[in-house]
């Protein structure tokens, strides 16, 4: 049976961190139901635990600077119903599970957990998100796509805690969410897509793609992105047929229990299809 | 094991567990609310929700090291309340309850919803109960049941 720890304050989370390695256990949506046993019985952790969700000192959001700061602990749902998120992470996060797990489940946790088809994560990426970790020691910090090397995987050290979630604002001329899934609530997602566009006098200012669930990390290409700089609508229609088979190449999803790799790529390039429509009017 | 001390329907409670156990096996083995049902026992269901300060969570998935001074409302501490009382009749008077294992969950649910947002429209109600499954009514009973309760309860200010 796993040792178990309730830390009364977020030194002793990060001293108990040091001593033990124990992981911390913030909503529970995931690692209480991937280690959960029999009624009655304890979840199996293969490692000990610490219950982190309530330390206040890890929740609540605010500005700092040109940033966003999402403190680990603080509630999915909190997020979805604060205005100083940017819309697109506020729908994304408003799609995910149903409200009593958005009650308990953080954006931290969903990023921790590295889920290739954590939808909100896709969003993060195209945000250009940056993680806060924090050991007794130190606190460093990195874009998300550093932090997550692959499904299931991160950089987090052993003796490190996420303390916060870092977005820099962003306006964009127009933006573009998808989440495809079997049902509205719960269903984990087949795939997700997320673009911004940004135009100044007619041409590409700024273009970010993100792409979740079709690959082992959420897909999105600073290459791509910065060839379509400067374009105007001309240009990005003689350029769009090269540009969608550079994407596809990146497109890698797999077969599993939600879907297969054929319909997750054929749906991807449907969405970044209609992304690209997007971009035109925009230019128009 | 840990002392945990919290508040149970307006009582406080010491229960003496390992922090990762489910509130859910605390509340119906430990302390007898039975009306927390456990259905899928991974947050899926919604038979197991209660409140935690107000907020409509799956008991299935909260660990008892999360509940340290919590404040914690399954039906037993609602059912004789008006605002309970209140959303019983109105599930009663629609049809919304058919097998009733997922009738307390439903209460909860709506109970939760009802206190954001008292005059909740068809789309919020249906977002509202997304994480509770019932197999019996086909959620259009319950969606009538919620809309009575809501005008019920303004009816008799419950919200005010």
């Amino acid at each position: 049976m796993a040792v178990s720890y309730v830390p009364a304050t977020f030194e002793e989370a990060v001293r108990i961190r040091r001593e033990t390695g124990a992981v911390p256990v913030a909503g529970g949506t995931d690692l209480m139901v991937r280690y959960r046993s029999p009624a009655g019985t304890l979840p199996d952790f293969p490692w000990p635990v610490m219950f982190i969700s309530g330390l206040k000192e890890m929740k609540g959001l605010f500005l700092e600077g040109v940033e966003l700061v999402i403190k680990a602990g603080t509630e999915l749902a909190v997020i979805e119903h604060s205005e100083i998120v940017h819309p697109v992470l506020r729908e994304a996060v408003r799609q995910m599970a149903a409200p009593a797990l958005r009650n308990l489940g953080t954006l931290s946790g969903n990023i921790c957990n590295a889920s290739p088809a954590g939808d909100a994560v896709c969003v993060l990426y195209a945000l250009g998100a940056e993680v806060e970790l924090t050991s007794s020691s130190r606190m460093r910090r990195m874009p998300i796509e550093h932090f997550i090397t692959g499904p299931g995987r991160t950089v987090l050290k052993g003796d490190e805690l996420m303390t916060a979630v870092r977005i820099p604002l962003h306006s964009e001329s127009a933006s573009f969410y998808r989440k495809v899934g079997t049902r509205k609530a719960n269903a984990l997602s087949k795939l997700s897509c997320t673009g911004f566009i940004t135009v100044t006098e007619n041409r590409i200012a700024d273009m970010r793609l993100a792409l979740g669930a079709v690959g082992p990390v959420v897909v999105r290409s600073a290459e791509l992105e910065s060839q379509c700089i400067g374009m105007d609508l001309n240009h990005f229609r003689n350029y769009k047929p090269d540009l969608r088979k550079q994407f596809a190449e990146r497109v890698k999803p797999i077969d599993d229990q939600r879907s297969t790799a054929e319909y997750r790529k054929e749906t991807t390039l449907n969405l970044i299809d209609e992304f690209f429509m997007l971009i035109e009017k925009e230019l128009s | 094991m840990q002392h945990i001390t919290f508040i149970l329907n307006g009582e406080k409670q010491v229960v003496n567990a390992d922090p990762s156990s489910r509130l859910l096996d605390i509340l119906r083995d430990t302390l007898g609310m039975t009306a927390v049902k456990e259905g899928c026992g991974e947050g899926e269901c919604g038979a197991c929700s209660v409140l935690k300060d107000g907020k409509l969570v799956n008991s299935c998935i909260v660990p008892m090291g999360s509940v340290q001074g919590a404040e914690i409302t399954t039906l037993e501490g609602l059912r004789d309340t008006a605002e309970g009382e209140n959303i019983i009749s109105a599930y009663s008077d629609s049809g919304a309850v058919q097998c009733g294992f997922c009738t307390p969950g439903m209460v909860m649910a709506a109970a939760a919803l009802l206190r954001e947002n008292p005059e909740p429209d068809e789309q919020e109600i249906r977002e509202a109960l997304s994480g509770n499954l019932c197999r019996c009514t086909g959620y259009n009973l319950l969606v009538k049941g919620v809309t009575l309760a809501s005008e019920r309860g303004k009816e008799k200010g419950i919200w005010q």
